[in-house]
């Protein structure tokens, strides 16, 4: 059981030593990078990836319950401790999703029951139905990366899950971090999404490379976040109804009640 | 002469990859020696001599990249020794996936693109099956769930092979690429037997022959039905 992981450290892209030498991320929380671009947000999630021991480019060193892994759990490819979500990511396999998706249950020592679970929590955070007959190449952006979620939270039973900028992808973002975080795992999330940023727990400021400071965020960003949280379900609801042939007429059904 | 041999798909990232590594080697002041294997062109010399390592390039022309590759292995090695180099890396160019060019005591280093599909790892044949190393390239590009099948379709090919997922880009992955390479032995190319057979291809085609019917054609032949025959004196 994996209840925490720790990051110790390293040196930032100038070699001197970055100021957050600790951080401990724990199960069920949601944990934030933020910085701008370049500033070694996917590096930091690179490491935790590795589960890095000082061997990196950064010389992080990652600790899980406190503790070094052995080297049979950060090589042991049956072991991998971490699933990954990014939006560069695509579904190349050419098959059918429920087919695809009994290949992966399979591989996984997981029971084939787990496919109709996964396609009816993918269908709980995009509008449009996936069914298991649709090929998996054809999905839409909204459809693969709300399948992709419904996969790592149900199939990939990895403890610890890293999502790296996920804010266009036409998804409820909100309830499939929700989704991650409710299924005990332990979620980094890269964004530079304020509707993203404002929902973790805490979140990592990166510059030059090397982690600057750690912020929790306050009440007032929590209550900031829910009502972002509105505006990205009208901008769904909207691109439903644009999708479907709709007019959209009455602009007074929706309040913007910032 | 410590000897680690990459094979791969083309467009893999066998020499992306293997640079990162090389500098890290670099870094702890272990000297290598590259010799690339391809068959018409390639400017990969370039690419190496910049992080300061001595580059060989062998052109096969029209034989298999392979073979050439192994009855070239001596003068390799004594061109690594001539360098005073602790590590020769020898990157080839293979085509068929039929031929594995590592040898008993080498280090054998199978570069696979996680891109190909899940079923190439049950296609490439002895390169993956025989290698110490599969290093899996351009994963960031495809879902976790095909990642976990290509990493446990790779173990069902390899059962014993170590994984390595890296990124040629960023040099992710490439440092315990690294820490793999120093682990490599000393080969003695005396006694040296590669691991796996090449290929059956000993027919008018292999000498030059290029009229297609089958009346021109001589040697050991392998019919679409299974059969096969020795056409000949």
């Amino acid at each position: 059981m994996i209840d925490n992981i720790t990051i110790l450290g390293g040196y930032d892209k100038n070699g001197e030593k970055e100021p957050v030498n600790k951080v401990t991320v724990n199960k069920g929380e949601i944990f934030g990078v933020v910085g701008p671009t370049g500033s070694g947000k996917s590096s930091l999630i690179g490491d935790i990836e590795q589960l890095a021991q000082e061997d990196t480019f950064s010389k992080r060193k990652i600790l899980v319950n406190g503790k070094e892994p052995t080297y049979d759990d950060r090589t042991n490819p049956r072991k991998k401790m971490v699933a990954q979500l990014s939006q560069n990511m695509n579904f190349l396999a050419d098959m059918s999703v429920g087919d695809f998706l009994n290949l992966h249950a399979k591989c996984r020592g997981a029971s084939q029951v787990c496919v109709n679970k996964v396609i009816n929590l993918a269908n709980t955070l995009t509008g449009e139905p996936i069914k298991d007959d649709h090929d998996l190449t054809i999905l839409s952006g909204g459809q693969s990366r709300a399948l992709m979620v419904a996969d790592v939270a149900i199939i990939s039973d990895s403890p610890i899950v890293l999502i790296d900028e996920i804010e266009n992808a036409g998804i409820r973002k909100h309830d499939a971090l929700e989704v991650l975080a409710g299924h005990g795992k332990i979620v980094m999330v890269v964004t530079h999404d304020p509707v993203l940023a404002l929902m973790t727990d805490k979140r990592i400021v990166m510059k030059s490379g090397g982690m600057r400071q750690v912020v929790s965020t306050t009440p007032k960003e929590k209550a900031l976040s829910q009502k972002l949280n509105k505006i990205d379900e009208i901008m769904l609801s909207l691109r439903d109804q644009v999708r479907n042939g709709e007019v959209i007429g009455d602009m007074n059904t929706i309040k913007l009640d910032l | 002469m410590r000897m680690v041999i990459v094979a791969g798909t083309p467009g893999s990232g066998k020499t992306a990859v293997l640079i990162h590594a090389l500098r890290s080697l670099n870094e702890r002041n272990i000297k290598s020696s590259v010799v690339k294997i391809d068959c018409l062109y390639t400017d990969d010399d370039q690419k190496f001599s910049k992080i300061g390592v001595p580059t060989k390039i062998g052109l096969s022309m029209d034989m298999c990249p392979d073979h050439y590759a192994i009855y070239n292995l001596e003068d390799m090695i004594s061109w690594a020794e001539e360098n005073e180099s602790d590590l020769l890396v020898v990157e080839t160019a293979g085509l068929c996936h039929r031929c594995a060019p590592f040898t008993m005591n080498s280090l054998g280093v199978c570069v696979i693109d996680a891109t190909s599909g899940p079923n190439t790892p049950l296609k490439v044949g002895p390169f993956l099956s025989t290698s110490d190393i599969a290093v899996i390239t351009k994963g960031d590009m495809i879902s976790q769930a095909e990642r976990e099948i290509f990493r446990e379709r790779i173990l069902e090919v390899n059962p014993n092979c170590k994984i390595i997922e890296a990124n040629g880009l960023s040099g992710q992955g490439c440092i315990e690429l690294a820490e793999e390479m120093l682990k490599s032995e000393e080969v003695s190319l005396d006694e040296e037997k590669l691991r796996h057979s090449a290929p059956l291809a000993v027919c008018t085609l292999c000498v030059g022959e290029t009229k297609v019917n089958k009346k021109y054609h001589r040697g050991i032949l392998r019919r679409i039905d299974g059969f096969q025959s020795y056409q000949g004196e």
